[in-house]
């Protein structure tokens, strides 16, 4: 393996210097939760081990992942981690296409068997045998199963991959399927979002190569450090939430002062994500700083969740737009007015029957 | 060994009091000598009270956390804390209602059996089905006269059942599932709720569970309300008062 470059290789030749790389090293370390005792041992993995292969296929999905992907925050990640990938395979990135990408393709799955990882940008659509995304001829489900056989560790890239995302919304025609449905024998590291911030894309990376395995992923399989917590856990926002200071209507004087999102459908209080804390474009902001609600894109099945402005989700069940409030006052009244007929008949019903015992008694 | 759940059978000392529901020989006993029934001991009662209590607080607060009340500029955010205070009040009665619950259920096991009807439903008794269809025939008008029951009469028991057995630890899963979000998935609650959140994927979906829920609960008070009143007026026996002093006061000495 020795003819494999490391990280710090393809850093120093892309003209980085140690100073950088150390940042580097330190930045990574605090964006993934570690001491800084970790540091040493990130730099040390980076200058020892070879780079990890990464073979990164996308199926049904619009490369907002890649975009995201290489417009990573640290200038090093992005040299780094996108010289490794399109050395390898990556159709959208790699300068290679048609055959020559295909057979790209098959020599890093034969030269790294079981030693890549495999990432994977968007979902596989089942139905018609899977005719919906073709890739280099074949439907992508094959490209998928071929590519996961012989690989260490499959990465989710985005919400299309880890739960289906906008193709797989009611009543999905093409049976887009989130990768972990499709290839159940692997381990899958969810890394959600539309698309996942570029900063928690690349420390998974990071974090796999510096320590040889996955990070500690939660209930759902996403990285624990990453998605532990919810968008409104670390709103600057928040005070106002608590205060009950809400943005009453787009531009009204509440919304001019930054006050909470609440009522305008913000799904900040239901979404796991990094983006009010690690923030986006180099840091400079996310959607609630920018005075619009989370619409909760790293959520499982959040194109579903009725309007991205409504506090209280439409419940499409009931096959008209109504929401739990609406549903439930119906339901309320119905049975009022039940009791109140009722109430009434029995009193009915209790006077005749007075009515009736007084001439009996006559 | 004497099965005290049975009605008194045909062959009984006292043919004429035999009694509908879940009253036993001990009860027929009781009723024969002091015409009124202990049925509900202090701590159903006091449950009661305070579940009561507790969902009407639980209802207006988590009525506020979906559709929050209009702002208020009493004082710069970091002193003012009106929606904080009504979320505390919802979490705060949630825990009374769910520490309640769990006393409830510890007292199932210890209490006489009526502390039992709540949680056990005798399916398997013919004569159980018989009443449920006579009482929906008499709140349809269609039999003259109601039954004498200690307990509670098998359709009350059914929709206790569903709508405080079965409502409640949905609500109280629920609301500690999302409770346990605020505290962070590393607490001990997530650890013991998460799962809620996992298998209905998504937390918006459990807010909205959580929120039909209670307009179920809601529905069921109105009804039980009015029952209790109505049954209070036009049955056989006490119902508002029972649950105040315990005992359940019959008005006529006619058999079942």
């Amino acid at each position: 393996m020795s003819q494999i470059e490391t990280f710090y290789d393809v850093m120093r030749r892309q003209g980085i210097t140690r100073r950088s790389f150390m940042k580097y090293c330190s930045l990574t370390a605090a964006a993934l939760g570690l001491a800084p005792s970790y540091v040493p041992k990130i730099a040390h993995a980076m200058e020892t081990k070879p780079r990890t292969p990464v073979i990164w296929v996308h199926g049904l999905e619009c490369t907002c992942c890649s975009e995201s992907f290489i417009r990573s925050a640290h200038p090093l990640a992005k040299d780094v981690v996108l010289s490794m990938i399109s050395l390898d395979y990556d159709d959208t990135l790699m300068a290679a296409a048609g055959h020559q990408a295909e057979a790209a393709l098959e020599e890093t799955i034969e030269k790294y068997k079981g030693n890549y990882i495999l990432a994977v940008e968007g979902n596989p659509p089942l139905n018609e045998d899977g005719m919906f995304c073709i890739v280099g001829g074949k439907p992508f489900v094959e490209q998928l199963r071929h590519a996961a056989k012989d690989a260490k560790a499959i990465i989710s890239w985005g919400a299309c991959a880890s739960y289906g995302c906008v193709q797989a919304a009611k009543p999905n025609p093409t049976r887009a399927t989130p990768v972990h449905k499709v290839i159940t024998d692997k381990p899958i590291i969810k890394v959600p979002g539309c698309p996942p911030i570029a900063e928690v894309m690349t420390g998974v990376i990071t974090y796999m190569l510096t320590f040889d395995r996955l990070p500690e992923l939660d209930r759902q399989g996403r990285p624990a450090m990453f998605y532990g917590q919810r968008i409104h856990d670390k709103c600057y926002r928040r005070p106002h939430f608590d205060a009950g200071q809400f943005v009453e209507q787009w531009d009204d004087e509440n919304a001019r002062k930054g006050y909470c999102l609440y009522k305008m459908g913000c799904k900040g209080p239901t979404t796991y994500n990094a983006c009010s804390t690690v923030r986006w474009n180099e840091g400079v902001s996310f959607p609630i700083q920018s005075g619009h609600g989370c619409i909760g894109c790293s959520e499982d099945g959040f194109w579903d969740q009725g309007s991205f402005y409504d506090r209280v989700t439409d419940l499409t069940q009931f096959g008209v737009e109504a929401n739990a409030d609406r549903v439930g006052m119906a339901a309320a009244g119905v049975v009022g007015a039940g009791v109140a007929a009722h109430a009434a008949i029995s009193a009915l019903k209790a006077a005749q029957r007075k009515t009736q015992s007084k001439n009996e008694d006559a | 060994m004497r099965d005290d759940h049975a009605p008194a059978a045909a062959g009984d000392p006292h043919p004429g009091a035999a009694l509908a529901g879940d009253a036993t020989a001990a009860d027929v006993e009781s009723l024969r000598k002091h015409s009124s029934v202990y049925v509900y001991e202090a701590p159903v009662r006091l449950w009661h009270w305070v579940n009561a209590a507790a969902i009407l607080v639980l209802v207006a607060t988590g009525w506020f956390i979906g559709s929050p009340p209009p702002s208020m500029q009493i004082a710069e955010a970091t002193h003012q804390f009106v929606f904080g205070y009504i979320r505390f009040a919802h979490f705060a009665a949630g825990q009374v209602m769910a520490v309640g619950f769990l006393a409830r259920i510890y007292w199932a096991f210890v209490g006489n059996h009526h502390a039992r009807q709540l949680f056990v439903l005798p399916v398997w008794k013919a004569h159980w089905w018989r009443e449920i269809l006579f009482e929906l025939r008499w709140y349809l008008f269609l039999e003259k006269e109601p039954k004498k029951y200690v307990g509670h009469n098998p359709l009350a028991q059914v929709a206790m059942f569903l709508f405080i057995t079965v409502g409640l630890s949905f609500m109280i899963l629920t609301g500690f599932a999302l409770y346990a979000e605020g505290l962070g998935a590393d607490s001990w609650l997530y650890h013991a709720f998460g799962w809620v959140l996992t298998l209905f994927g998504n937390s918006q979906i459990v807010h909205s569970a959580h929120h039909l829920g209670m307009w179920a609960i809601v529905i069921f008070m109105m009804i039980h309300i009015y029952v209790a009143i109505r049954e209070d007026i036009m049955s056989r026996q006490s119902m508002v008062s029972t649950m105040i002093s315990g005992h359940r006061s019959f008005k006529d000495d006619r058999p079942g």
